[in-house]
């Protein structure tokens, strides 16, 4: 029980006749990077704004580190970390006054609240412009000063809504480096975003989100065998014998082999079979000249799981 | 992968105060407040204000020194062509000054996103409320009772004359009365505030109901006191009853109700607020100051219904920034 740090059953959320969140069951175990993916519009905000007890939920039950949000949300919040999708400060402060500001707000006391300001600071890499208004910051660096002004009350959870979003790429990379050195200092985050290179690049699971439902959970390998039948694509450039499909699509676990030019071959597997069909070109006598793997993409896994669902809603019409 | 558990039992109260985190919202308000231009201008009208009609009206009273027991409030009433008095000024500056310091306060969090990076912190939406209105009012009384000083000083240094305690006490509760009047309008911008997504919606509102009590209330008392008691034959019942219903319509107002309340309070001779029949003047000596405490009773009303109506707009603004929705 103490490893579930968050836990929702039946979690619904109803607006006057519009369902925003139907019968969520979500657990996030401590220390993981769990991944909220989901289009626009898909409920992931509303699901936040109920963990952190800003919004009551219509039905079912959610605890958050072992409180109920709803009617303990000073500890819930004051455990917490949030990083809004629309992260705004008070522009005419400078980066510490703002995070003075959020100190205060958690009672710290004027020592401690100090101390772990610049340790924050420090940590995401803006000493040097804390005492500059944040009118002057740049859109990487006020996302950066949110994960300091969320480090502030060392949380054990840190929900994120589209943190990287509308970041260059080289911030992106950034900040995708500072969830990394989260998670190594043992806190648990919750990502939300729909951009799905950068969630498979740090979360250890992931959860699709449709239509105020979670459709799919687990890893990025487990989705992908859910969803595309295979984990893994295993490329091959193969000079030699004609007619390899027969002798690689018996190996143990291939499922499917395709010949796309006269010497590539393409294998969907479920897992790494390198070594395997590797000996499988060289017993049948080929020249091996190219073998790569590709690890299962969550971005072809979200692709095909919405194609599916629209040929299965247009099947049942 | 989640195993089935039991649905926790819920707790059957919401934990901690509700007023968690009160005074870090005050204290930066208030130091907003007082560091920001907007304040910084009106502050400076109010003093210009203050220093010019208080120097008229010691010009003016010099000449009067030795036959006025209540000299140092005279300073507040008198006028001097073309400066009208300062509580003239006053009543249409303080709800300005108010109404600057609460119209963007609720949707200026909006504007600016902080407001969910704000609330995700351990208060309750209460505390920001709250501290909000009340840094508010906070500033307003400082700035209100640094001119009062000010022009106290003004007085003493003009006239020569040291004020009675009954004039000082008589000056604290005109100061009391000004800053329950200017409650009312940080209130009314503050639900204005909260109702209307754009600050510029919410300060224009403000300043349209400021301007229908200041100018077309009266109006339309009187209109309305004509068409509901109107004087048929001509009875003295009949045009009774049509003013003191224009009379209750008018104090609806709160201009009305400062106006009346300060004129009580700084000129002692009045020894009624409402109608006064020639029979109920029967013994009465002319032109004699009532006591503090008499003139007290007959503003009573008036302060309870400034303060009331203050909390009445608090109130309806707390139950709509309950309602909202915290997304951006």
């Amino acid at each position: 029980m103490n490893d579930v740090v968050l836990e929702s059953q039946g979690l619904s959320k109803h607006y006057d006749g519009f369902v925003a969140v139907d019968d969520l069951d979500l657990a996030v175990r401590r220390g993981e990077v769990f991944g909220l993916l989901g289009p626009n519009g898909a409920g992931k905000t509303t699901t936040i704004l109920m963990l952190l007890g800003l919004t009551e939920p219509t039905g079912g039950w959610v605890r958050v580190l072992g409180f109920d949000p709803a009617r303990q949300s000073l500890s819930v919040k004051a455990r917490v970390g949030y990083l809004p999708e629309q992260l705004g400060f008070y522009e005419g402060l400078t980066a510490r006054e703002n995070l003075v500001y959020t100190a205060k707000l958690n009672g710290l006391p004027r020592d401690e609240a100090q101390t772990r300001i610049d340790a924050a600071l420090a940590q995401i890499g803006l000493s040097d412009a804390a005492d500059q208004r944040v009118a002057t910051f740049s859109r990487g660096m006020r996302q950066r000063l949110g994960v300091a002004d969320v480090l502030v009350k060392q949380p054990q959870l840190i929900i994120m809504d589209e943190p990287t979003q509308g970041l260059d790429p080289a911030a992106a990379r950034e900040f995708l480096k500072i969830v990394h050195r989260l998670k190594a200092q043992g806190i648990t985050v919750l990502l939300c975003s729909h951009l799905l290179h950068q969630v498979q690049a740090v979360c250890d699971r992931v959860g699709l989100f449709h239509q105020g439902r979670m459709v799919l959970e687990g890893t990025v390998t487990e989705l992908a065998r859910q969803v595309l039948g295979s984990g893994y694509r295993i490329h091959l450039e193969v000079e030699g014998p004609d007619a390899l499909e027969e002798s690689l699509s018996r190996l143990d676990g291939v499922l499917n082999v395709t010949r796309s030019d006269s010497n590539l071959y393409e294998l969907e597997a479920e897992k790494d079979l390198r070594p395997e069909a590797a000996r499988a070109v060289v017993e049948a006598g080929g020249r091996l000249l190219l073998l790569a793997v590709e690890a299962p993409s969550l971005d072809e896994v979200y692709t095909r799981y919405f194609q599916q669902e629209e040929v299965g809603h247009v099947a049942t019409d | 992968m989640s195993q089935q558990t039991e649905r926790p039992k819920r707790e059957p109260r919401r934990e901690g105060s509700p007023w968690t985190g009160l005074w870090a919202v005050v204290a930066k308000e208030m130091a907003d407040h007082l560091t920001s231009m907007r304040m910084l201008i009106l502050e400076l009208l109010i003093l210009l204000t203050a220093v010019g009609t208080v120097y008229a009206a010691a010009q003016n009273l010099r000449t009067t020194v030795g036959q006025d027991p209540f000299l140092l409030l005279r300073l507040f009433t008198t006028a001097r062509e073309p400066l009208p008095a300062f509580v003239g000024f006053l009543g249409f500056l303080v709800p300005l000054l108010a109404i600057a310091l609460a119209f963007d306060a609720v949707n200026g969090e909006f504007n600016q996103r902080t407001i969910s990076r704000v609330l995700a912190q351990p208060i309750y939406r209460d505390a920001l409320l709250l501290g909000k209105f009340l840094a508010s009012l906070f500033t307003l009384a400082l700035v209100l009772t640094t001119i009062w000083l000010l022009i106290v000083g003004i007085g003493i240094l003009a006239l020569g004359v040291p004020p009675s305690g009954e004039e000082v006490a008589r000056g604290l509760w005109f100061l009391l009365l000004t800053i329950a009047y200017g409650g009312i309008w940080l209130a009314l911008a503050l639900v204005f505030s909260i109702a209307f997504r754009q600050p510029a919606t919410a300060a224009l509102a403000s300043i349209a109901v400021w301007l229908f009590f200041t100018i077309f209330w009266s109006i339309i008392a009187q209109m309305l006191a004509q068409a509901l008691r109107p004087v048929r034959i001509g009875l003295p019942q009949e045009v009774l009853a049509q003013t003191q219903l224009e009379l209750v319509l008018s104090r609806l107002s709160p201009n009305a109700l400062y106006s009346e309340a300060i004129l009580a309070m700084l000129k002692p001779s009045v020894r009624s607020l409402g109608l006064v029949l020639p029979i109920q003047l029967q013994g009465a000596v002319f032109g004699a100051p009532l006591p503090l405490d008499q003139s007290l009773l007959l503003i009573w009303p008036h302060l309870t219904g400034l303060i009331a109506a203050t909390i009445l707009l608090f109130a309806l603004g707390y139950v709509l920034f309950q309602r909202q929705e915290i997304r951006a």
